[in-house]
């Protein structure tokens, strides 16, 4: 075991993966000589060599396109996008090429890979290195999405991702890159794709979130103790395919949900999860489901800490409907 | 004969001699292309590259089904039995020109308008037909337009609509082979309209900066749907973008099949010695529609056409083999006739295939169904069950 930041995490799973399959290359906007700006892929390009870590033009949808290329032509490209809002220049490739091949192609041609960003506020980013625009990627059939929270299942989950036979969206919440540390096991090992978890056991409210926002939902739940409300904190780590059994278990118990997410509420995630809900589970509840998101403005740079939810605003919405 | 790489170096001179004056000097063909034919098919013994007779003959008759492909799937859509159709006449000597050049492990992103790049590398036509119905036979299973076709099996992959993203994907392809160390090449195909696009710029920077073992043909046909290439670009030869991504770039008459061949002889060979990308030009018209939907004489210049209709590439290959002497209007008839019996047959069968199963809309998505999709199967297959049959009330495909 070692004892590593997620971003420490995110790398070792790219070593494991690199030593144990030479079809796994890695390519993006400083990721080599740099080891990426946020250190991602530091030292890698030493221990692989230029052609399986390379430094690429400044050009987002050639990223993808090239990667998706190399795939199609028996290679396992992870590709880093430097920050999810730089990743519209390749919203084509990705949505129109990658997420569709297998489809289009009747499954003659696929391309598994995996296209590793960092996504989400915090960080005094501004417009341009905050936001989380997974719901664009989870509308969009044929792609994979998965968002970590923790060094463990960042590693677990970034293997099975690379390994899956499918385009993988994963979203790195940089807010926590290094802010939180975790026992990584050395070797290499799986989280299942698919498969949410139940960070925290509760029989009051279910809280439902992932990613950067997982830590915050844990804070408020320890707020919402002394309050009287005993929350149960799911953490999702894979939005496409969605676990509904253990949300909808989960929802069965509690009665009551509260969905919290940075990305701006109107056709957020939150939406999706809500609906689910009352599609399959109206009868089990016992107050309206309460969104706690981003509000639907552009991410700001001064007021970032006002915008995004905190553990306080969940607490307040979690007394909201555990007082229905 | 211009050898190796220098026709990328050199300075290109028409090696015809009986170049005749062209009445719109810009538009009909430029003096800047390479070609070794002159207008009427004849080639001057010097400019004669004296190809293998049976690659010429195979190369003819490749043109020739392809002509009669693009007639019969115009014929079907106009007699309503498909939905849509993409022509490509006038330009079969770009398709089979350069398709001759390659070698089996070569990789072909094509545009839609290449169904001559299909068919030499041996797709079934029985199979490209189920592809206009979008039947069971289809090897997409329905699930594109017709002319989208898909053969990995030959290396052709899945046609796109949006213009010029497959060029990115071929230097990806390219580069993969350069680090497997398989001495694939993969050519990439787009209109002049294409070059206009990002993802031009993308693919072509990104196979200079690699040295990607990759070649970009672009077949300018001089109109992208009604937008003519004045209105395209200021550039003057789109050869010329080529020197910006540090590449060589010539311009090829695209109607003379022997110049095609050996300007892309000559980059793909490049290619793969590992000297890196080239852009070919290969000027040529757009004889027919941009599809079965659109009405070119909207916006087509009249003169234009009926020059370039003078400068058919399947007559004057059909000159040059007469001249050679392994060619006459007996082996045409034979060939036509062929041809006519062959589409013919493929049609009835290919006609004849059932539209995919209802259930078969979810595969493919993903590896394995996910569980969501997996509920949605169940939910349409309830629908199915209590409904029997669907409408279908989709209008004309307007484009």
């Amino acid at each position: 075991m070692a004892n590593l930041t997620l971003v420490q995490a995110v790398r070792d799973a790219l070593m494991c993966e690199m030593t144990h399959d030479s079809r796994v290359v890695l390519m993006g906007e400083d990721v080599g000589v740099n080891g990426g700006v946020f250190r991602a892929t530091e030292g890698l390009q030493k221990e692989f060599g230029e052609e399986r870590v390379m430094d690429t033009p400044l050009n987002e949808s050639g990223i993808i396109g090239m990667a998706m290329g190399m795939a199609v032509n028996g290679l396992r490209p992870v590709p880093e996008i430097q920050f999810m809002d730089f990743i519209y220049p390749a919203f084509d490739e990705i949505v129109s090429e990658v997420a569709k091949i297998r489809y289009r192609s009747g499954g003659g041609f696929t391309c598994p890979m995996v296209i590793r960003t960092p996504y989400g506020g915090g960080i005094r980013g501004g417009h341009y290195h905050s936001q989380s625009s997974e719901a664009y990627f989870i509308h969009t059939p044929g792609l994979k999405v998965v968002v970590p929270s923790n060094p463990y299942d960042t590693k677990g989950l970034l293997i099975s991702s690379i390994r899956d036979e499918d385009p993988v969206m994963f979203l790195e919440p940089k807010r926590i890159y290094r802010s939180i540390k975790g026992e990584v096991p050395e070797e290499s090992y799986t989280v299942e794709l698919g498969k949410a978890s139940v960070v925290r056991p509760g029989k009051d409210i279910t809280i439902l979130c992932w990613g950067a926002m997982v830590p915050v939902c844990m804070k408020a739940a320890e707020l919402c103790e002394p309050r009287g409300a005993d929350c149960e904190v799911i953490d999702l780590r894979t939005l496409v395919p969605l676990d509904e059994e253990t949300i909808l278990e989960s929802v069965k118990k509690t009665g009551r949900v509260v969905i919290v997410h940075e990305a701006p509420k109107t056709c957020g995630f939150g939406a999706e999860l809500s609906a689910l809900i009352n599609e399959e589970a109206i009868l089990y509840l016992e107050a309206p489901i309460v969104r706690v998101t981003g509000l639907d403005t552009p991410f700001p740079y001064t007021l970032e800490h006002i915008y995004m939810p905190d553990p306080e605003r969940v607490a307040l919405a979690v007394g909201k409907v555990k007082n229905f | 004969m211009q050898s190796g790489t220098d026709l990328m170096k050199k300075k290109i001179k028409n090696q015809a001699t009986k170049s005749e004056k062209a009445p719109m000097s810009c538009s009909v063909l430029r003096e800047d292309c390479f070609r070794l034919m002159n207008e009427d098919g004849t080639v001057d013994p010097k400019a004669d590259p004296k190809l293998d007779k049976e690659l010429l003959l195979k190369m003819y008759r490749n043109m020739a089904l392809t002509r009669a492909f693009d007639e019969r799937g115009m014929m079907l859509q106009r007699q309503g039995r498909i939905g849509f159709y993409v022509p490509s006449f006038g330009q079969e000597a770009i398709q089979t020109g350069t398709a001759a050049a390659l070698v089996e492990k070569d990789w072909v992103f094509p545009s839609y308008r290449e169904p001559g790049i299909f068919l030499y590398r041996g797709a079934g036509i029985y199979e490209m037909l189920c592809n206009l119905w979008g039947n069971q036979g289809d090897l997409s299973k329905g699930r594109q337009m017709p002319v989208h076709y898909s053969f990995p099996k030959i290396k052709m992959f899945s046609v796109s609509s949006p213009i010029a993203t497959q060029l990115i994907q071929a230097v990806g392809a390219a580069m993969a082979s350069k680090i497997s160390k398989t001495k694939e090449v993969a050519i990439s195909y787009c209109g002049d309209g294409g070059t206009s696009e990002s993802d031009f710029h993308t693919g072509l920077t990104f196979a200079g900066a690699y040295k990607a073992p990759s070649v970009f043909i672009v077949t300018n046909n001089q109109y992208a749907i009604s937008v003519p290439l004045s209105k395209q670009t200021g550039a003057k030869k789109l050869a010329d973008k080529a020197i910006g991504y540090g590449m060589p770039g010539i311009a090829v008459d695209g109607n003379d099949i022997l110049a095609v061949y050996q300007a892309t002889k000559e980059a793909v060979d490049r290619a793969r010695r590992g000297e890196g990308p080239s852009l070919i030009e290969c000027v040529t018209f757009r004889m027919g529609p941009h599809s079965s939907s659109d009405d070119p004489t909207r916006y087509r210049d009249e003169k234009l056409y009926q020059a370039w209709a003078k400068r058919d590439p399947i007559k004057r290959l059909r000159t040059y083999l007469e001249s050679k002497k392994i060619w006459d209007e007996k082996k045409e008839k034979a060939l036509q006739e062929e041809l006519k019996k062959k589409l013919a047959e493929a049609v009835e069968r290919a006609e004849a295939e059932p539209p995919p199963d209802p259930m078969d809309l979810f595969e493919d998505v993903y590896a394995e169904l996910t569980p969501q999709l997996k509920k949605q199967k169940e939910e349409l297959l309830q629908e199915v069950q209590l409904r029997g049959q669907f409408e279908n009330t989709s209008e004309a495909f307007p484009l």
